[in-house]
């Protein structure tokens, strides 16, 4: 197809403006990261370059053990999800059983389900069993509530898989455990891979369960940290600071946009569309 | 579609072959499956099962952590507390204002997202890098983002042109709706946008170029052919959207901090009674209250979509 000039203006003209939609706020965070105390006034874009706020926030313990918080628990609950996930939707996708239905129903229940509803009684559970305030009590409530993303999204990738392949292998004198690794592996790393990113992103975003289930250094994850980050004085919101910090959790998820956005996208829409 | 895959699957199974041939076998898959699903299916369980069952129980108790030893046995008493206070219907009524005009905005937005994506001549891969950043970025971090852009002393919007330099949209409560749904808008719309280009995607192409032939304008051919074939798309992207909105509780804290100026969302009052408050009694009804507000909305989506796709299999 060719296209005329005015089409291609009109065209350049639509994307300049979702790019400048999505990125406006991204900017005026890093901008205000950037700017001395007295340039917070200035409602400029870009009116210095200082990074004095980036000093205060890495000597500040309680960021830091805020950032540790966040990777190892994010991590970790993703890694666990992603196990549980990739058994169950091997089920799903290739073997047939009774209860099969309810088990996709009962999946895509807990997806819609309130998160509220259930942190007062998680609340008074883990502070009697001594899971309030660790890594472990909120492991527990992200592996649980990603589960469903990575199952939808796992089976709509294991149904494109072809399992045949694995049987050809072996009648060419392959081992079952060979042809698993060399030929079902491969297949199936990408969709894992996918699965992983989106569960990551989730637990990563978590505010709910990390402000009502953790109160000090041990567990308080990056997003509840920064919703209890206090300035100089109690009156001074450290404007600066806090957009240091959001800079910082900011970065590591637009490069990882950047790298794999054709499989974050392949993934969101195959959970829901496909599955 | 998500919620018609297990229908479709459970209509397959009654065509299996013979019995006594592959009952072992048969039996044995079954066993793999379930030995397979066990694990996530019992961690779901715990996490939400058991959690909304002990808040049923506590919310017929008058349990407040400040006196726990007045708890006891209240029967429906804090469900009628709550459903004859003003602050649940206020919040009731700040949720479906934040869940209808934003889903709404996200719907036309998001449509003309996927349309720029779906009909892209050059470009596509910046506008989808950049509409995940939305998608990626925490929460917490756009509220902050947006908070300090509406800022009246630092925020860049009030020295807009067109917009008055005394503009302070915080200290009211219309105007701290206004910014509570730009922020939910911007956040979400990329992923409406995505689910809408997936469904985009699923409209034939020959249809247009028939539907061109015979003299339909653009603007036609959108309402009359894109449309109507996108429904079950366009319902499974509200169906998601409508109930995360529902639970909104991440922006609310950070641009209005506890639902100051009456922007209190129901999640947001249920955190204050059983959190701040610790009325654990309480806060429980209101809970299962949100939960319950929750299922309904569910229900409605996924009985639009069974008759929207069973229309569509009719049709075709």
């Amino acid at each position: 197809m060719t296209h005329t000039n005015k089409e291609r203006a009109l065209w350049g003209i639509g994307i300049l403006v979702v790019l400048l939609y999505a990125l406006i706020p991204v900017v005026w965070i890093a901008s205000l990261s950037l700017k001395t105390p007295t340039q917070v006034g200035d409602r400029k874009f870009f009116s210095g370059f200082s990074f004095d706020n980036y000093e205060v926030i890495f000597s500040d313990d309680t960021f830091i053990a805020a950032l540790v918080n966040s990777i190892g628990i994010a991590s970790i609950a993703t890694l666990i999800s992603i196990v549980l996930a990739a058994m169950a939707a091997y089920a799903t996708s290739r073997l047939n059983f009774t209860g099969k239905a309810l088990i996709l129903s009962g999946a895509l229940a807990v997806a819609m389900f309130p998160p509220i509803s259930i942190v007062g009684s998680l609340f008074d559970m883990w502070r009697a069993v001594g899971l309030y305030d660790t890594w472990l009590g909120l492991i527990i409530p992200y592996m649980t509530f990603t589960l469903p993303l990575a199952i939808y999204t796992l089976s709509a990738f294991f149904r494109e898989i072809p399992w045949e392949l694995e049987q050809a292998a072996q009648v060419d004198g392959a081992t079952p455990f060979q042809a698993f690794r060399k030929i079902i592996v491969p297949l199936a790393a990408p969709g894992v891979f996918t699965a992983a990113i989106l569960v990551f992103i989730f637990a990563w975003n978590d505010f709910i369960f990390a402000n009502t289930l953790t109160s000090t250094d041990n567990a308080r994850t990056v997003p509840a940290a920064l919703a209890f980050f206090t300035g100089a004085s109690q009156f001074e919101q450290p404007i600066g600071a806090v957009c240091a910090a959001s800079v910082v959790v900011t970065v590591p998820i637009i490069i990882m946009v950047l790298i794999f956005q054709r499989r974050i996208v392949a993934g969101l829409t195959a959970g829901a569309v496909k599955g | 579609m998500e919620a018609a895959q297990p229908v479709a699957e459970a209509v397959r199974q009654p065509t299996a072959p013979p019995r006594q041939k592959t009952t072992d076998r048969a039996r044995a898959e079954r066993k793999l499956a379930w030995l397979l699903c066990a694990p996530a299916v019992i961690a779901m369980l715990i996490v939400t099962g058991y959690p909304i069952g002990y808040a049923i129980y506590l919310s017929l108790q008058r349990y407040d952590l400040r006196f726990p030893d007045e708890k006891e046995f209240v029967g429906l008493s804090n469900y009628v507390d709550v459903l004859t206070s003003t602050t649940w219907w206020q919040g009731f009524l700040n949720t479906m204002i934040i869940t209808v005009v934003s889903v709404s905005f996200e719907l036309v937005l998001g449509m003309a997202i996927a349309l720029v994506m779906h009909r892209a001549i050059f470009g596509r891969g910046p506008v989808r890098a950049a509409i995940l950043i939305p998608y990626g970025i925490i929460t917490v971090v756009a509220a902050f983002a947006w908070k300090y852009a509406f800022d009246p002393t630092s925020g860049f919007i009030a020295g807009l042109p067109l917009i008055s330099d005394t503009a302070q949209p915080l200290n009211t409560h219309n105007g701290s709706m206004l910014v509570i749904i730009l922020a939910e808008v911007w956040k979400t719309t990329p992923f409406m946008a995505l689910l809408l280009l997936a469904g985009l995607a699923l409209v034939p192409d020959e249809l247009h170029e028939a539907a061109k032939v015979d003299g339909a304008t653009t603007v036609q051919r959108f309402f009359r052919i894109t449309l109507p074939l996108m429904k079950p798309a366009i319902l499974v992207a509200l169906l998601f959207r409508t109930l995360d909105a529902i639970r909104i509780f991440d922006n609310i804290y950070i641009i209005q901090p506890g639902g100051a100026l009456n922007t209190e969302s129901l999640s947001i009052l249920g955190y204050n009674v059983t959190i701040n408050r610790v009325n654990v009694g309480l806060g429980s009804a209101i809970s299962i209250l949100i939960f319950i507000v929750v299922i309904l909305v569910a229900v409605f989506f996924v009985k639009a979509l069974g008759t929207s796709t069973a229309q569509q299999r009719g049709e075709t």
